[in-house]
């Protein structure tokens, strides 16, 4: 199969052009010692006998109710967002770097911007990151870099991958991450606070956190800032439809996983990472930012800007490496946001808590499980069982069912306990199989 | 055009949400709630839909226009690869993460882990992770893998060395992993000044970071020599892939010496850029890197089914959430199976056709700073335009009118108002020629009726856009 459209008589006359003989020429620049050893490669194959292969791959997969989270949400997507997205307009373009043939690309990504700016509360967002443990990473790198300090504190009820993600991103750099073991699945706000001093650039936690917890960490941001830290905190994006935003507690630097917002699962990608911060803090931001500007007439318009701040211009001296992000996932973000609107979001998030209140109810009831108290939770919460979690859920799968995500991988003596999703996907019926298949097991 | 939140109207619904199917909860605290609702726009479906399809209008693509620009191999995205994908949609990564959990992912791991196999065999390198998300996420991994290699050999090292016609990526992935950056300077031949390389290289230099061909699209022919030369004092060789299209089936960096290599999923292997990604920047490494691949990582098993590693203490750790952008490694999959050998060396052959082609029907008219046979792109100066006061930009923004996207320009910053051409295999002789008549059309207007170069784009819903306003403004977010 080739896509490459060049008859003979075109090639000939090409080459004549050149000046050169065949295209084999072209290639002498490369010396033959330094030629391809081998290319052993299968022949290529028709689209079609293509397809047949990956839907064979395709149905290798098993297919189970998923009431997993891990930061990756079973949502619903409503079809404008394929639709839309998918216009070859967005799809084949690359970066704006030509803003006049651009304004598509360009106006959507300060909507996107706006649209993350007034869900997290805060006054400045970029054009998107990778994913969300990506922009845990980012936001310790630009906390570190706004204080000059050189320590971070991590919740360690933030996600798991995504603490892996900021302590390999720091690993190779003079700086120190403490990792706070949660208590009773919530941050420990005692140890805490004898580690607030002048080294400290960022505390860092996750609302809801991995166990499903929701807190209000106003007073938590007052006591950071004591010490001249920033606080950073993931969200979780269709939360922020009920959820108090961090803007509101004092939050500097708010970051988090946008696949919650129109991306489907995919195996886990690709989706988009969002950072959002203080506005005094946009020069040290990672990655694009699109901003208002006029033309000529005095049209608005929009741009790429402040590149000061990025490879491209400063190279080694820049903010972060990011060039490619996430432009076409973080697209779906406000396709997604615009469709369901400012009730639909509202609603979203309401029938997300509904349905996990609605399980949480029915497991509760299941003999020997018992819940993680102690904090409200939004649509993952933490049960305790009377066996090993890793076993329950291992046995549930061979029923259909990934019933939840063990945490004793994670947290060393949480071995019995379980984190269940519950998205709106869920109808009752599933959570009640759910409870009857968990009951059978344990 | 009106911003979203325009057009907005109080109270207007848009998609509806399934009816609730269980009890209403008990309300949370008022003091974890918002106070207000978020300010999303207040919309119907069909406003949503007549607002975005207005927007791409504003927009072009590969799909609509011919888009050489330079660096970033903007190659017809085959229709077939999104059907390909679109098969795994549905599967949640946290299941293959589970107990017993990779039995039900069977399929997925095996694009991961067969996608990691081709790509073995086309960079020449020993093992593949497939979880970096683009490319200069793939030259942070691989300086990451890099960085491991050295402190487990108890090597000291402090300096990454990068051309200086290297992306700004490079150095700016190595100064991320606490690297210092020594640069060299540019040959009158256009590669790497051997001998300043020599001068620079020392016990301390960790890694010596190539893109090969060159950002000037031209290939190295001392590139042996300097992996061995780098090999001397236990230095890794970096291959940066972004101009691997160029050299598909002619050249392995894995049998020049390379052993790091990143390669852009979205350039080479035919996935759509989206408008400024998502892309995917697989690393490939020789064997003494294996240990040090990030988790989790796709093996085979004993048994003969794929299994993660997520327990690798040496490991440099985790780079992205998941499996990296698994979409885009299904799309390039694809890609990679219906091309197959032959059709991977027809890319090779026609990229550097097309921009052969280009160069020669162009040379007459704008100065070639390294005039010599180039590979899959091509850098002008618009430095004989200058004289009239024309910029490399005032062509760019003709060739917009002309139907075109313009080239890369300024870039790489040692070419004094660079052009950067780079048409990809995908184009015919007669979009090439359309082309080159533009091209040749603003060298002519530079001359004869500058005034008309300065006023473009005339052709577009706005004119040229006040730069330095927005630097000034900072308007990032609308009020």
């Amino acid at each position: 199969m080739s896509f490459t459209p060049h008859t003979p008589e075109e090639i000939r006359e090409m080459l004549a052009t050149i000046g050169v003989g065949s295209i084999g020429d072209l290639f002498r620049p490369i010396p033959q010692g330094l030629r391809a050893r081998s290319f052993d490669l299968p022949p290529g194959m028709s689209e079609f006998e293509m397809l047949a292969r990956l839907q064979e791959m395709a149905a290798q997969n098993g297919r189970v109710v998923p009431f997993v989270g891990g930061g990756c949400y079973d949502h619903g997507i409503p079809a404008v967002v394929d639709h839309l997205a998918g216009r070859a307009e967005f799809y084949t373009a690359y970066t704006p770097y030509q803003p006049e043939c651009s304004q598509g690309t360009l106006q959507a990504l300060f909507e996107y911007q706006t649209a993350i700016c007034r869900l997290t509360g805060l006054d400045a967002s970029n054009a998107s990151l990778y994913d969300g443990g990506t922009a845990l990473a980012e936001a310790a790198m630009m906390a570190l870099r706004v204080t000059g300090r050189d320590r971070v504190i991590l919740d360690g009820a933030v996600n798991p991958f995504h603490r892996a993600i900021v302590r390999t991103y720091l690993g190779n750099l003079p700086v120190e991450i403490v990792e706070l073991p949660p208590v009773n699945g919530m941050l420990d706000r005692q140890s805490l606070a004898g580690k607030l001093d002048d080294r400290c650039a960022a505390v860092m936690v996750q609302n809801p956190n991995f166990f499903g917890c929701v807190a209000d960490y106003g007073d938590l941001a007052v006591q950071v800032h004591k010490c001249g830290a920033l606080l950073v905190s993931a969200v979780y994006a269709v939360s922020l439809g009920l959820l108090k935003p961090p803007g509101d507690m004092g939050v500097d630097i708010a970051v988090g996983d946008g696949q919650s917002l129109g991306n489907h699962l995919s195996f886990g990608g690709p989706a988009f990472g969002f950072i959002t911060a203080k506005k005094q803090y946009i020069r040290n931001m990672p990655g694009r930012i699109v901003g208002e500007t006029v033309d000529r007439e005095g049209r608005r318009g929009f741009v790429l800007t402040l590149q000061a701040r990025e490879q491209h211009i400063k190279r080694h001296k820049a903010t972060s490496n990011i060039c490619s992000n996430q432009s076409l996932c973080a697209l779906r973000g406000l396709i997604f946001l615009a469709s369901l609107g400012k009730q639909g979001l509202v609603e979203l998030a309401q029938l997300n808590r509904d349905k996990a209140e609605y399980a949480k109810r029915v497991l509760a009831a299941v003999r020997g499980v018992t819940i993680l108290s102690g904090a409200p939770t939004f649509n993952e919460f933490t049960i305790h069982l009377p066996k090993p979690s890793g076993e329950v859920v291992a046995s549930l799968l061979q029923r259909g069912i990934a019933a939840g995500v063990p945490l004793g991988s994670y947290y060393p003596g949480e071995e019995n306990s379980l984190a269940v999703t519950v998205t709106e996907k869920r109808t009752r019926g599933e959570i009640d199989l759910l409870a009857r298949e968990l009951e059978g097991v344990l | 055009m009106k911003l979203i939140y325009e057009i907005s109207v109080n109270g207007r619904r848009g998609v509806r949400l399934p009816a609730s199917d269980v009890p209403a909860a008990t309300p949370l605290p008022g003091e974890l709630l918002r106070a207000k609702p978020a300010g999303l726009p207040e919309l119907s479906e069909l406003d949503v839909v007549r607002h975005f399809t207005q927007l791409s209008r504003r927009n072009i693509g590969v799909d609509t226009t011919f888009y050489p620009l330079g660096s970033c191999t903007m190659k017809y995205n085959p229709k077939a690869l999104e059907e390909g994908a679109r098969l795994f949609l549905p599967f949640h990564p946290m299941t293959a993460l589970l107990p017993g959990g990779e039995a039900f992912a069977q399929g997925t791991l095996a694009i991961i882990h067969h996608m990691g196999e081709l790509l073995e065999e086309i960079t020449g390198m020993d093992a593949v992770t497939c979880q970096p998300l683009a490319g200069a996420h793939g030259e942070m991994t691989g300086i990451m893998l890099i960085a491991a290699y050295h402190k487990a050999k108890g090597n000291r090292k402090k300096y990454v060395i990068v051309p200086d016609s290297s992306h700004g990526t490079n150095p700016a992935s190595a100064a991320m992993v606490g690297y210092q950056i020594v640069t060299i300077p540019t040959a009158p031949y256009g590669d790497m000044d051997l001998e300043a390389f020599k001068a620079a290289l020392n016990g301390e230099v960790a890694a010596v970071m190539m893109t090969c061909p060159n950002t000037l699209g031209l290939f190295n022919p001392h590139i042996k020599e300097i992996c061995d030369l780098a090999h001397g004092v236990d230095a890794l060789v970096y291959y940066d892939g972004a101009n691997l299209n160029a050299i598909l089936g002619q050249l392995r960096p894995g049998d020049v010496g390379f052993d790091v290599v990143h390669v852009n999923l979205h350039k080479t292997f035919g996935t759509p850029h989206g408008s400024g990604g998502p892309g995917s920047g697989p690393v490939g490494v020789k064997k003494a890197l294996i240990p040090f691949l990030p988790m989790p990582h796709v093996v085979r098993g004993e048994d003969g089914h794929l299994e993660l590693l997520n327990d690798n203490p040496r490991s440099i750790g985790r780079m992205a959430n998941f499996f990296g952008n698994f979409g885009v490694t299904a799309r390039a999959y694809a890609y990679t199976l219906m091309l197959g050998r032959e059709g991977l060396i027809d890319v090779s052959e026609k990229a550097v056709l097309n921009a052969n082609y280009v160069m020669s029907r162009l040379k007459d008219l704008y100065d070639l700073p390294y005039d010599q046979t180039c590979m899959h792109e091509c850098v002008f100066s618009a430095s004989r335009q200058l004289q009239h006061d024309i910029h490399a930009i005032d062509i760019a923004k003709f060739l917009i009118d002309k139907g075109f996207h313009p080239p890369t320009v300024y870039f790489p910053m040692i070419v004094k108002e660079a052009i950067m051409i780079e048409p990809t295999e995908t184009e015919s002789k007669a979009t090439l020629d359309a082309f080159i008549d533009a091209m040749r059309e603003a060298a002519e207007l530079a001359e004869r009726d500058p005034a008309a170069l300065k006023r473009a784009p005339v052709t577009t819903p706005i004119s040229r856009l006040d730069e330095t306003k927005a630097a000034r403004e900072q308007n990032v977010c609308f009020a």
